[in-house]
């Protein structure tokens, strides 16, 4: 008897064991749906960041709401409700948390896919990615931090201009919805009482898209499938008819054109450099009596975008660059060094799991969306509960990661201005507690991106200051625990950041949306 | 008949390469086996996805592993097996730090129900069900150097063994029900973004396969092991692994076991297994050895 009670309590252990394991909480499949308190009504007026004027490109006039044709555009919205599925309501309720917000979920996606650094070569050098042969065997692009901060940067500020210029034809038409012009139509969405024309979701699928077709090509398949999505979503909920996601479809692509045509001549194609460069960065700095930065991987890989730091700002003049670079880390043969080697050695060797969770939270490295990434998440969850317009949510993404893409230039500017080595490289016996960056120490990348980052969402938010500098905080510090840092990288990086953020802040305070 | 001086050995989940819940021995009522056992084992090339690779940053990747085990007796067909490993890591090239810590307690009840002689043969049958539960709050998410994978677990095995003269064979299947984890992260990427620190852990079955020969004084066996993991994902190219990762491996190894014949209560054991081929694991390579104690607790 004894025998059968404890084999029955091993098996219901087991059972209980298997009910509460397989469902987890996702916070993105978690957002409500948008609801702006202000439709920002006058956006169409804010100071566009590319574009000369927000009616630059020009968009056709629409057909009224009394014409046949429109009624068939409505008849389509109904024969969709009519049939709906359940597959199509998903796609309701995932798209109506945000265009801007879904997009950019979409990138942090892609850009996690891709963070992967080239494989070696049988003779131990590396291949370079390649845009001309983005499927060939290291596919393109290794969408690494720079790269990740410039592609959300073009994105975020394509994605606004797009908007401020749909907001402007959208005064300008005053075509209303299809729910105001058939009231016996059944709306699955909030109807947020803006005129449709053209539709915001089209402009931005349509803006979002050739973008991404440039930054990821060979992801062009699902970036459609996605923009499908959005488009089926707008018509079958009611929310626009075809004719407004079409045109703003086209209008998105005349502005994605722009953004495309500065992205060619931005400086990015030159920036992984060559080999004369990476030797000349090592002679130059051994020429001052520094120890250079070595790779630390194996085999030895070239350093990672030296010409970053050249790469051409849309806030930052290349002499403000030079303005903002840090002043010299110490030098590699002073007491100072010595002693911030030391601290770095003791966090290798005594971190507390705390430090150890901060580190690994922070840690952003191969295979994850990059600090920029983690950054536009931190922006997405805060910006969620505060119902902002589509065109408000793209102007504060905006700021955010033209103040990003600066850090990337600001920082990887200081990076091979001084070439600094990494602690493993100066003393052996330091041990890791993430993977060390290809790249130079000083400043830190996680703190000048998490300065600059919190500096503007403290500007957007300014009741949530305490908690994004306690944030880039925690960032900086977590490459000091992590043992892959020097103090000075880290707190010089901070630095860096919130005078870089600063120059996004000064926009803020002008583009007509305060 | 089993003899009762056939004693245990059963190591941690993620390192379980010498598991003798998986035997068809039993304790006899009363009787304590208790031991410890050494493993060190260690792999150079490992699998990304079907993509085998070394990696010089990582070297080898080695891991000491030190348990502590007791199987007892409740009656001579019903065992109790616990369990409890203290595992180091560490990487000879790169410079990522290895890690150390207990690892997952672990609790095993092994159930005979049936046992028949025919002919000259034996032939017993075993339900066997476990759960493991981490013991302390050691880092998931950096692999390869994690010492566990932080998931609860519970295992069922049913298991056929039959024994002719000293020659036996063993075949038992069994299931692996895994628990979501925790990881420091808020969001990570699988083959898709999850914005969560909650990891959903595939589910394994493993499949295990022994011959050999079996008395009272030696055990000499082969062992053939198979380990498939139910969904999970490749790590891709140049990657690092996650815990959620798709890990299956074919091992084989030999395992023996030695009681000394004038102290009948004390035995060593000792074994070496290699993985063939395997899926986002490393090649390993295991060696084990450990020394058992039985206490017998009838009265005279």
């Amino acid at each position: 008897m004894k025998n059968i009670i404890i084999t029955l309590f091993a098996f219901i252990s087991l059972a209980s064991l298997s009910s509460c394991s397989s469902d987890i909480y996702d916070r993105s499949e978690s957002y409500p749906m948008l609801i702006p308190s202000n439709n920002d009504d006058l956006a169409g007026t804010w100071r566009p960041i590319l574009l000369s004027a927000p009616d630059e490109f020009s968009l056709d006039v629409p057909v009224a709401t009394t014409n046949a044709a429109f009624t068939r555009e409505l008849n389509e919205i109904k024969s969709y409700q009519a049939n709906i599925t359940d597959e199509q309501k998903a796609i309701i309720k995932y798209w109506s948390a945000g265009s801007v917000l879904r997009w950019n979920e979409i990138m942090r996606t892609l850009v996690a896919k891709h963070n992967l650094p080239p494989y070696q070569n049988a003779d131990g050098t590396y291949p370079t990615p390649s845009s001309a042969n983005p499927f060939a065997s290291t596919p393109f692009p290794f969408s690494n931090p720079p790269y990740a901060a410039r592609a959300y940067a073009y994105v975020s500020a394509a994605q606004y201009d797009a908007l401020v210029a749909t907001w402007h034809y959208k005064r300008l038409y005053n075509r209303v919805a299809p729910y105001v012009a058939d009231n016996t139509l059944n709306v699955l969405v909030p109807k947020n009482g803006m005129t449709s024309y053209p539709s915001e979701d089209g402009v931005l699928a349509g803006v979002t898209v050739e973008l991404l077709k440039l930054l990821f090509p060979t992801e062009i398949a699902y970036i459609d499938g996605k923009a499908e999505e959005e488009k089926l979503y707008r018509i079958i909920s009611g929310a626009n008819v075809r004719s407004d996601v079409d045109a703003g479809i086209i209008l998105g692509r005349k502005i994605a054109a722009k953004y495309i045509t500065r992205a060619a001549g931005d400086g990015m194609g030159a920036a992984v450099g060559n080999q004369t460069i990476w030797t000349q960065l090592q002679t130059q700095t051994g020429a001052t009596g520094e120890t250079p930065w070595l790779s630390l991987d194996l085999p030895v890989r070239p350093p990672m975008l030296p010409l970053f730091g050249s790469v051409r700002s849309f806030l930052m003049s290349s002499s403000d660059v030079l303005a903002s670079r840090p002043v010299p880390p110490p030098s590699t043969r002073s007491t100072q060094f010595a002693t911030e080697l030391a601290e770095v050695k003791s966090f290798s060797q005594n971190a507390t799991r705390k430090e150890m969770e901060i580190v690994t939270f922070w840690a952003d490295g191969v295979g994850t969306y990059t600090p920029p990434g983690h950054w536009n998440a931190i922006a997405a969850d805060a910006f969620v509960p505060q119902n902002y317009s589509e065109v408000r949510w793209a102007r504060n993404m905006a700021l955010l990661n033209l103040s990003l893409m600066d850090a990337a230039i600001s920082c990887w500017d200081a990076k091979y201005y001084y070439f600094n080595p990494r602690p493993t490289q100066m003393d052996s016996s330091i041990k890791t507690l993430t993977g060390i960056p290809n790249f130079p120490a000083y400043v830190s990348g996680h703190s000048t991106f998490s300065g600059a980052a919190a500096t503007v969402l403290s500007h957007i938010i300014p009741a949530k200051t305490e908690e994004f500098k306690a944030l880039a905080k925690d960032a900086s510090n977590s490459r000091l625990f992590g043992a892959i840092h020097y103090r000075s990288d880290c707190e010089k990086g901070l630095l860096l950041g919130e005078t870089v953020g600063g120059f996004a802040v000064t926009r803020a305070r002008i583009d007509g949306a305060e | 008949m089993k003899q009762i001086y056939f004693c245990c050995l059963l190591l941690g989940s993620l390192f379980a390469n010498a598991q003798t819940e998986i035997d068809g021995i039993m304790m006899s009522k009363n009787q304590l086996c208790t031991g410890a056992v050494y493993q060190y084992n260690a792999w150079n090339n490992y699998w990304e996805g079907s993509f085998k690779r070394d990696n010089q940053n990582l070297g080898t990747v080695s891991n000491n592993n030190i348990s502590v085990n007791a199987n007892y007796g409740l009656s001579d067909k019903l065992n109790v097996i616990v369990s409890l490993p203290y595992v180091t890591s560490k990487a000879s090239a790169g410079t990522l730090k290895g890690q150390n810590g207990l690892q997952d307690f672990s609790a095993t009840v092994k159930y005979m129900p049936i046992e028949k002689t025919i002919g000259g043969a034996t032939y017993s049958l075993y339900t066997i069900a476990g759960i493991s539960i981490p013991t302390t709050n050691y880092t998931a998410d950096f692999l390869p150097l994690s010492i566990g994978s932080q998931s609860r677990t519970g295992t069922f095995r049913l298991m056929g063994d039959y024994q002719r003269g000293h020659f036996f064979t063993t075949l038992s299947g069994a299931y692996l029900k895994r628990a979501k984890i925790t990881i420091d992260r808020n969001a990570y990427f699988t083959t898709e973004m999850v914005y969560s620190n909650e990891v959903v852990m595939p589910d394994v079955i493993n499949v295990n396969f022994r011959m050999g020969y079996r008395s009272n004084r030696l055990i000499a066996e082969a062992i053939v092991d198979n380990q498939v993991t139910q969904g999970g994902f490749d790590i891709t190219k140049n990657n690092m692994p996650f815990p959620s990762n798709a890990m299956n491996a074919v091992k084989v190894g030999v395992h023996t076991k030695y009681t000394f014949p004038k102290k009948e209560a004390l035995s060593l054991v000792g074994g070496f297994n290699r993985v063939l081929d395997g899926r986002n694991v490393g090649q390993t390579n295991a060696v084990y050895a450990g020394l058992f104690y039985i206490i017998n607790f009838n009265k005279k």
